[in-house]
């Protein structure tokens, strides 16, 4: 089932084009891995998808984008679209306030006063993110005493929290220890059975263990889409097998 | 970029054609000392097999390390997984050659002008080892298909050989002795026609991903 | 007892490889020394001087010629501090969020207001004193008053605190704001429950160095707010002239006849300073520590 169709997209900052002539469709309840060498497009194009792009002056695009048929760059609400959209960035990021308030504080911007509602949904959500058990007894502690894999799950559960259809993740292991990685992957797999996921990530051993499908994208372009075992195993672009294989990049 | 793994691979490539090199040395020998009855040469056979087998564990081993460390993927995983799959192939060839060499030296067995046709299968076998070799070392498609079909041919000489031998012996013309053992040196033969084409098989894998998986016949 | 010879015959043993380095280390050391030394004696003079006077006469609340109380000096020294940011840190604060969260980094408007608060920063107080004289004395008519040296003393400050809070917000790492966009929040709310909250430390301790310029001053208001040891009261208080304690000290000075109560008045002021400054410091650690979690 298609989730996000992109057709025809151009992306300019300013004169530069950072994205050319884009088509593609991301599946529903999946995980699509875009990968290619730094500077390729990868992350300007998960940005697209839920116009976080709009916050970098000078940016300017044409061509489509589709969430369940409509376009998101059409007339729409960018806050409800960014609401089914989540993102998690490379960084952790949580906010400087409580575990409790960070996650809280998606559903209080969309309008939820109740706390009884509030406690039901933070607890969700940490349970979700797979971090509950390592934080109930201290809600009120500020986030930022968490280690770093810690943290990003915090940052995961936050964007659970609004009960979002697409989690777009940008590197969300590059900044963390081998143990919080896999404890990451492991999650992210267990997300997609109710989400669709798209993982922007460098590292292909990643895209190998978890994504369905994955994307290759250089200066800009999209090379090569197609089931992960087959990209990685038989990459019918020779870009494509060079970049996979470590000759560049 | 990856020089070392590119340097890493171009050493898998060379221990590969030495190791095939080892393996037609060997038939070489076995398939003359039975020709012409030299011994000596039988027993030369015996000890490439021994090195064979040492040549196998040493690419077993570099295979194994090129997997934990580099990680590979697409052909440079074809390539790795298929040397590790030729060099059994090419192992068995080693002592299939040594199993014939040992029936001639126990046997003394020499193939009169007669049986000319177990020299035509051990001269087709070793073309058949040969042109796998060849067809891996030069990523060579065409080659490695004609193997594979070659052996259907080479299947059709052991059935010759065969029919043969049991003419003679209904006709009384060699000993029980002697038959039995060219029988065994034949299927031997044509076990290795088998094994060559194995490797042909996994050289077209290499290639182009697919496998073909066909049954031992 | 013996590990520290030891320490510093190893020292030594490496400055004698490297002499210009030992001249470097002499003379860093004894700069910082001499600096120490002269802000030491500096306080030391004023409280030596100044406490054996601090007498409870000199906290009684009305001022005659025989006390020399600094009581309604020090409420009036409240009242304005307390007056002037009223008017200043909602502005101060808010043109700071204009300048970093509403405008781009070429925009002209920001440059400008940017140059102009950055000029108006570097002008000698005196100068703002004439101003306020000229302007919010004689030619609004407000003459010598509380009002005057509030509005006068804002005009100084506000730049002041402008830029210490666009420093603070500046700050404020993008990636807040990024996560805050990501959950479907508008600009309004981000800047409100994310940026302020966080900047916050910052721009408190931008008012505070504002209040202890306030406190500080007197050039400025002797031209405005003038020397009447009162308490302003009634309707029109705001238009009585009221004498902070920076002025009371001034007054008691330059008449030669109180130079105790001068020193005390001036011991009164450190301490006042001090504690402003120790206050100001506990509080920005203490909220950055806490963060016991921000509402909305």
């Amino acid at each position: 089932m298609e989730k996000i169709t992109i057709e025809n997209l151009n992306l300019f900052y300013g004169k530069f084009q950072a994205l050319h002539n884009i088509n593609m469709t991301i599946q529903s309840n999946e995980i699509t891995a875009f990968i290619g060498p730094s500077g390729c497009g990868k992350t300007t194009l998960l940005k697209t998808m839920n116009r976080m792009n709009d916050l970098v002056p000078g940016c300017s695009l044409s061509g489509r984008v589709l969430l369940d048929g409509d376009n998101i760059y059409g007339d729409i609400d960018v806050n409800m679209l960014r609401k089914r959209v989540g993102m998690v960035f490379q960084k952790p990021n949580p906010f400087p306030m409580s575990i409790y308030d960070n996650i809280a504080y998606g559903p209080r911007t969309h309008g939820i006063k109740s706390k009884a509602l509030l406690d039901e949904i933070v607890e969700f959500s940490l349970r979700k993110a797979a971090v509950w058990d390592e934080v109930r007894d201290r809600l009120k502690k500020s986030a930022l005493g968490l280690s770093g894999g810690q943290q990003q799950r915090i940052c995961i559960a936050r964007a659970l929290a609004v009960n979002p259809e697409v989690l777009l993740m940008d590197e969300p292991t590059s900044a963390l220890d081998p143990v919080s990685t896999s404890k990451i992957e492991d999650l992210i797999v267990d997300l997609s059975k109710n989400y669709t996921i798209v993982l922007v990530t460098h590292n292909m051993q990643q895209a190998l263990r978890i994504s369905d499908r994955t994307a290759f994208f250089l200066n800009g372009r999209l090379i090569e889409y197609s089931d992960t075992e087959k990209l990685f195993s038989m990459p019918k672009d020779k870009r494509t097998e060079d970049y996979i294989t470590g000759r560049f990049g | 970029m990856r020089s070392r793994f590119d340097e890493q691979l171009d050493g898998l490539n060379q221990a590969l054609i030495q190791m095939g090199s080892l393996c037609e040395e060997a038939i070489e020998n076995s398939s003359v000392a039975l020709m012409t009855g030299n011994i000596a040469l039988a027993e030369k056979a015996i000890l490439i097999d021994e090195k064979i087998d040492r040549k196998e564990k040493e690419i077993e081993n570099l295979c194994l390390r090129l997997l934990l460390q580099q990680q590979p993927v697409a052909g440079d995983l074809r390539l790795i997984s298929a040397a590790l799959k030729m060099i059994t192939d090419m192992e068995r060839i080693g002592d299939q050659a040594a199993d014939i060499s040992e029936i001639i030296i126990i046997g003394k067995t020499h193939a009169e002008n007669g049986t000319l046709y177990i020299g035509e299968m051990a001269k087709a076998t070793i073309k058949m080892v040969t042109d796998s070799i060849d067809a891996f070392v030069n990523r060579d498609l065409r080659l490695a298909t004609s193997v594979i079909d070659y052996d259907d041919t080479v299947d059709a000489m052991f059935t010759g050989v065969r029919n043969e031998i049991i003419k003679r012996i209904e006709n009384r013309e060699i000993n029980g002795e002697y038959a039995a053992d060219l029988l065994m040196i034949a299927k031997y033969f044509e076990r290795i026609g088998d094994h060559a084409t194995n490797i042909a098989e996994w050289v077209e894998f290499a290639i182009t991903g697919i496998h073909r998986g066909e049954m031992d016949s | 007892m013996e590990r520290r010879l030891g320490r510093i015959k190893a020292k030594i043993k490496r400055y004698r490889k490297n002499p210009l380095s030992l001249v470097l280390f002499i003379l860093v050391t004894a700069s910082a020394c001499i600096t120490f030394a002269v802000l030491l004696f500096i306080i030391g003079f004023i409280l030596y001087n100044g406490i054996p006077h601090i007498t409870a006469d000199l906290f009684a609340w009305e001022y005659s010629s025989e006390n020399a109380s600094l009581m309604p000096a020090l409420i009036n020294t409240i009242i304005m501090v307390f007056l002037s940011l009223i008017l200043t840190v909602p502005t101060g604060v808010f043109a700071a969020v204009y300048l970093t969260e509403y405008t781009k980094k070429q925009s002209k408007l920001a440059a400008i207001i940017r140059i102009t608060s950055e000029t108006l920063s570097g002008i000698p107080s005196i100068v703002y004193g004439l101003f306020g004289f000229l302007f919010f004395v004689t030619t609004l008519k407000w003459g010598i008053s509380l009002i005057s040296g509030v509005f006068t003393v804002s005009v100084m400050v506000l730049p002041l605190i402008m830029r210490t809070s666009e420093e603070a917000l500046r700050a404020v790492p993008e990636s807040y704001r990024e996560g805050s966009f990501g959950l479907g929040a508008g600009k309004l709310r981000t800047v409100l429950s994310i940026v302020i909250p966080a900047a916050f430390p910052g721009i408190l301790s931008g008012i505070i160095l504002a209040a202890g310029r306030i406190v500080g001053e007197t050039a400025v208001l002797i031209y405005t707010s003038g020397t009447v040891a009162k308490i302003p009261s009634g309707r029109d208080f705001m238009f009585d002239s009221a004498r902070t304690l920076s002025l009371h000290m001034y007054v008691l000075s330059s008449e030669g006849l109180y130079t105790k109560q001068a020193y005390a008045t001036g011991a009164v002021l450190l301490f006042i300073v001090l504690a402003i400054n120790r206050t100001s410091g506990f509080l920005a650690k203490r909220i950055m520590k806490g963060n016991k979690g921000w509402r909305k």
